[in-house]
């Protein structure tokens, strides 16, 4: 729990880890190995480089804020000691946003009140991946950067900016000129979010 | 005191005179009395009974086998083109979750996890308590690795290593050319037979007939530097390396003496062209023997084979592939270089149970007409990759210490940037 240095994983955490994100126990002691063998400095945490060594994280386009959705804004004592490092706890509770949601039947033994993988939670995951100041607005800046990210120096800054404008333009209902949680919700109503933002996990 | 040492010796005597008849006699000149193959058959009886128990105790874990990824373009769209849309950056997302939970390649410079265990704690990530009797077998089995096997195998290597020293240094006194050479030859052989009796090494080869031959390349996987071993077991090779101080320089230059290797100083090695032009001078003297590389650069774990790199592809020569696979099941061969030290490493290999592991010469292969260097190299890789039973990854073994280059995410950019304006009519003009 916390910020140990230690590298073994008690039964109780993973008791914890269970209830709070709805893996299995043999699940989480898969994904334990793993987060083990990403920490190169054997410290029980990982830092942004220790992702960046992921080859094909490093070559996807969004890899940067898909890594950061990892770092939470403000030292949450949970999940991370420091700023720029994320502990097994902070790491599972990221990944629970993907697990399939029909996982959920078969595990009764979550704590009260939404898990993780809901289609609300998975939704939030994806805004804030554009919404980098966590203001709950997309603006037309935050959109621009995501979009930039993801097309490189392929496509010029006018035609980024009208489809960043069409694109706010389509979503925003009430005028503000930038996308809120519940306009990103409607427009993404006809998305099969739960499948395009779940992956398999080994039991 | 004086009792001790009335007893030592004699055991010792003992120990040795064992050692040279059951062992050393018959590697020397390639015959098997069969003690091995004993030895070998009550080991797999053994990990049977043991496997058998931990699959009663719990469901044996089925293991992922991913689709090799070789940087695909990750499609985030149905179609081949569309406009943006908000939903886009889940693909991209999804994509990068997956390679932070399992992905292709930095699994590929840790061990090989097993299906099922081999009485070996260092293979088993989830070691439990399982029963009093297989906790029993495990114990009987670390004595026997470390009390039995240890010293016998350390005794061998040091015998192997100083005969090969010494026996290559009397053979570079002679003068006389032909003699020489096949002398040079019987010593190399018999030292690296001692040698891979001295890991309990038990080699396959297959494909006699396309054993690389004088004047020609020698193509491999890299898993070990005990490949070096395992193939110089069946033939002779001009080892191409760096030139190393101690122990290591000592056997180079021993080497060296009684037929011609190719060692490069550190500062040679930066110079491509001067290597490229000492390798083709060697490979070009039909007399010498044929050069064994490495083209991955760097030790990878055996369930994949990666990049090639195209240097050893300019020399000219004929490339004799070799597809060498370790069985894990008796003993990880696979050397992590940032895990461990050599001699560490020597350690491990000599406590496993056996180094068992398959080796296939392929028919020689030639660079065609029109074929520039990387293709001709990712040609023999998919050949070797094919008959070793191997993921044929394109990623770059560099990728275990360097980070990853730039342009590969410019590649994707590039896609995605096609996909969303791909049909410019339909934008609005500003």
């Amino acid at each position: 729990m916390g910020s140990r240095a230690s590298s073994l994983l008690r039964e109780e955490d993973i008791e914890e880890i269970k209830k709070e994100t709805g893996f299995s126990h043999s699940q989480i002691t898969r994904l334990y190995s793993r987060f083990h063998s990403l920490d190169k400095g054997e410290n029980g945490a990982l830092s942004r480089e220790d992702f960046q060594r992921i080859p094909e994280l490093a070559i996807n386009p969004l890899g940067d804020r898909i890594i950061n959705a990892f770092f939470p804004e403000g030292t949450n004592k949970k999940y991370t000691a420091r700023e720029d490092q994320v502990n097994f706890r902070g790491f599972m509770r990221t990944l629970a946003h993907f697990r399939p949601v029909e996982d959920n039947e078969k595990n009764k033994d979550l704590t009260s009140g939404e898990p993780l993988n809901s289609r609300t939670n998975k939704l939030h995951f994806a805004f804030q991946l554009y919404d980098l100041d966590r203001d709950d607005k997309i603006s037309r800046d935050e959109l621009l950067q995501v979009l930039r990210m993801m097309v490189g120096v392929n496509i010029s800054d006018e035609q980024l900016g009208s489809i960043a404008d069409r694109t706010i333009q389509e979503a925003d209902t009430n005028g503000d000129m930038c996308i809120s949680f519940s306009e990103f919700t409607k427009v993404l109503e006809k998305v099969d979010v739960e499948q395009k933002m779940s992956i398999r996990f080994l039991h | 005191m004086e009792g001790f040492w009335a007893v030592f010796f004699p055991v010792l005597r003992v120990w040795f005179t064992c050692l040279v008849v059951l062992i050393m006699l018959p590697a020397m000149f390639g015959i098997s009395l069969g003690i091995t193959e004993t030895y070998m058959k009550i080991l797999i009886k053994t990990l049977e009974w043991a496997t058998h128990r931990i699959q009663r105790a719990s469901r044996a874990e089925e293991i992922l086998k991913h689709s090799a990824s070789n940087g695909e373009f990750i499609q985030p769209k149905s179609a081949d083109h569309g406009d943006f849309t908000l939903s886009d950056v889940l693909y991209f997302t999804r994509r990068g979750i997956e390679s932070i939970v399992e992905d292709d390649v930095t699994q590929r410079f840790t061990s090989e996890e097993l299906v099922s265990w081999n009485l070996l704690t260092r293979t088993n990530n989830n070691f439990q308590y399982i029963s009093l009797r297989l906790t029993v077998l495990w114990g009987v089995g670390v004595v026997v690795r470390y009390c039995i096997l240890l010293p016998l195998r350390i005794t061998l290597t040091a015998i192997g290593l100083s005969w090969l020293v010494i026996g290559t240094t009397m053979v570079g006194f002679l003068p006389n050319f032909r003699v020489k050479g096949w002398l040079s030859e019987l010593v190399h052989l018999m030292c690296y037979r001692i040698c891979a009796r001295g890991l309990s090494a038990t080699i396959h080869y297959h494909n006699k007939q396309n054993r690389p031959k004088r004047g020609g390349i020698c193509v491999a996987n890299h898993t070990s530097p005990i490949d070096v071993v395992i193939l110089a077991n069946d033939g002779c090779y001009a080892m191409v390396g760096q030139v190393h101080g101690g122990l290591m320089g000592v056997v180079q230059r021993a080497m060296e003496r009684s037929c011609p290797h190719i060692w490069f100083e550190r500062a040679e090695m930066k110079d491509r062209h001067l290597v490229t032009q000492r390798l083709r001078d060697h490979v070009n003297d039909k007399t010498k023997l044929p050069i064994l590389i490495f083209p991955e650069g760097t030790c990878i774990n055996n369930t994949s084979v990666m990049m090639f790199k195209k240097g050893s592809f300019e020399i000219g020569g004929t490339i004799y592939p070799v597809a060498i696979k370790y069985d894990p099941q008796f003993g990880d061969a696979f050397w992590n270089s940032s895990k461990y030290s050599m001699v560490s490493y020597l350690l491990r290999m000599m406590t496993s149970w056996a180094i068992v592991c398959n080796v296939w010469y392929l028919p020689p292969m030639a660079q065609k007409e029109g074929e520039d260097a990387v293709q001709f190299a990712n040609r023999v890789k998919s050949t070797i990759a094919q008959q070793g039973g191997l993921v044929d990854l394109a990623w770059d073994g560099g990728l275990k210490r360097a980070k990853v280059k730039d342009s590969f995410k410019e590649q994707q950019q590039k896609k995605y940037s096609h996909m969303v304006v791909g049909d410019d009519s339909r934008f609005p003009q500003p």
